[in-house]
């Protein structure tokens, strides 16, 4: 999988800070992103990750510093599924469906509006789920749902906020595999995610953020004790097992590594 | 059936029927968004604030009461949603100052001065009767407003209540949409004022939505059921106040309730979690 990003740029942030109610939670941060890019920002709570999406999606407005994005762009946005009201009356169809770009005047979706979400589901592997209920589905039945929405509109970027949080390891498999399969498409991606191990090491490209940027590249480059201990402010053990670095709060008593950075 | 149409022998009932289901069913409709948004006091809220506009228009400009009124109740709605947006002071807590304030206004003029329009009473529990022409038209005006701001931006108005973070980023101007809602609101509240009353209006914009979401998971669907709710409402409604001889908004929110009772007893379990959280919005939810 490549991904650090050599394409044409289709956002950039320079020297950027952002604040809520004066709090200021981002600092002095510079990003790119270009169209080949996959790269997960890392961080612990509070760090700053979500406002850093924000930041992209130009939902929030820095205080300091410029958002520069390519003219047109096409963004896709999946939220945190903990910021979803999963008591909202709508269904599976109903949900992906009003992303849809539509000039018609009349609320109803036309036939080929129709036929392009069902498309969607079908991809994603939910397209018999679309009469149900979005809280009668599984976190990873979830997560696709949220995609075929974003997907919906084509984007050039698509931003993710901790996609797999809360579901089970099978689960996160195969949301890493079909982000995989969409950028291999030609679509640039960014996420957000706390799971180094899991996530995390299988990226290609890694930023990792605590109030403000404090490492960025390869997880090679990146997963190492000096950097980690910067980001999480934590000491981290960080050891390598058939080619994949695996983060550890301290080594185990138990634990022989087979070799140790 | 003689019993049912006898009232519809008077012209009053006739025009009180119809402007108690037009009201209904227009609260009814704009109801599932303020519901589903969390946005519940608002109303409740609003229609205390157009009470003072309404007391205050009496002394300046009794002839034009309604648009004072209404001027009001927009300039109150947009304060509260700057003040919301721009302080600290959170949703609940300027809402009971801002419109409350102006309530206790209108209770003072309408104490000082008296009314040259409707009475004080009718205008806090709603009265069918000396409803004119003028209002009627003022209704049906405000309903076909609403029905076609619903029809022709529901995609932007289901996207900005459901998740407004992506509604921005999937190009809904999630400010003007929250801005044109609260404008209908406080119309809608205004023209309806006069048939449910200040105190009971809140009270129907949340009733309907709330039977509606008992009933079903889709949203499409829960639109067309709280404004059928709404209109049902009103028109039995209508028709108890006649024969009870009390004033029509109580009787109406008291089908509702008693509407609400049964579906909550008919759905059961299911029909309360559809319903529990419905007003959680996802701004209550705090990400850095």
């Amino acid at each position: 999988m490549t991904g650090t990003g050599v394409g044409p740029e289709l956002i950039r942030l320079s020297g950027v800070d952002a604040s809520y109610d004066h709090y200021l939670v981002l600092e002095d941060v510079s990003f790119h992103v270009h169209e080949d890019q996959f790269t997960g920002i890392v961080g612990p709570s509070g760090a700053g990750k979500t406002t850093l999406l924000r930041l992209l999606l130009q939902t929030l407005n820095p205080v300091a510093g410029t958002v520069w994005r390519a003219p047109d762009l096409r963004v896709g946005y999946v939220p945190q599924l903990e910021s979803v009201n999963w008591n909202f009356p709508i269904t599976v169809f109903e949900c992906v469906l009003m992303s849809r770009k539509s000039s018609r005047l009349i609320p109803w979706a036309s036939a080929p509006e129709k036929a392009r979400v069902s498309a969607v589901l079908e991809r994603l592997g939910i397209g018999d789920l679309g009469e149900r209920h979005i809280r009668e589905l599984s976190g990873g039945q979830q997560q696709r749902m949220f995609l075929a929405r974003a997907l919906l509109r084509q984007p050039q970027v698509l931003l993710l906020d901790e996609p797999t949080s809360g579901v089970d390891i099978s689960t996160r498999h195969d949301i890493l595999h079909l982000l995989a399969d969409l950028h291999e498409d030609g679509m640039a991606i960014v996420l957000t995610t706390h799971d180094l191990n899991g996530i995390a090491t299988h990226l290609p490209h890694l930023v990792c953020v605590n109030n403000r940027i404090v490492g960025e590249g390869t997880p090679s480059e990146v997963m190492t004790s000096a950097v980690l201990e910067r980001t999480f402010g934590a000491r981290m053990e960080v050891l390598e097992h058939l080619g994949v670095r695996l983060v550890v709060d301290e080594a185990p008593a138990t634990y022989t590594p087979g070799s140790r950075i | 059936m003689e019993t049912l149409l006898e009232p519809l022998g008077y012209a009053f009932f006739q025009k009180g029927l119809l402007v108690a289901s037009l009201s209904g069913g227009l609260l009814g409709l704009i109801g599932v968004y303020i519901v589903l948004r969390g946005m519940s006091y608002i109303g409740h809220g609003l229609a205390h604030s157009i009470f003072g506009g309404f007391a205050a228009m009496q002394l300046f400009a009794a002839k034009f009461y309604a648009i004072g009124a209404g001027l009001w109740g927009i300039a109150s709605a947009l304060a509260i949603t700057a003040v919301t947006k721009r302080s600290r002071v959170g949703a609940d807590a300027a809402i009971g100052v801002i419109t409350i304030a102006s309530f206790a206004l209108g209770v003072a003029l309408f104490a000082k001065f008296g009314s040259s329009g409707p009475s004080f009473d009718n205008a806090l529990f709603g009265s069918i009767l000396g409803i004119s022409y003028g209002q009627i038209v003022g209704l049906i005006a405000v309903t076909v407003l609403t029905a076609s701001f619903v029809f022709l931006r529901y995609r932007a108005l289901l996207f900005s209540t459901f998740d407004p973070d992506v509604a921005t980023v999937s190009g809904v101007n999630v400010g003007r949409i929250e801005a044109a809602l609260m404008v209908v609101l406080s119309l809608a509240i205004l023209a309806t004022l006069t048939v449910i009353g200040v105190t009971l209006v809140a009270a129907m914009l949340v009733i309907p939505a709330v039977i509606a979401r008992m009933l079903t998971d889709s949203f499409g669907r829960m639109l067309a059921y709280s404004t059928l709710i709404g209109t049902l409402c009103g028109l039995v409604g209508m028709y108890s106040s006649y024969y009870a001889d009390v004033p029509s908004g109580t009787m109406i929110v008291l089908v509702g309730a008693a509407l609400f009772i049964i579906v909550l007893a008919s759905t059961g379990g299911r029909g309360s979690r559809r319903s529990a959280g419905l007003d959680r919005h996802p701004e209550e939810i705090v990400t850095k």
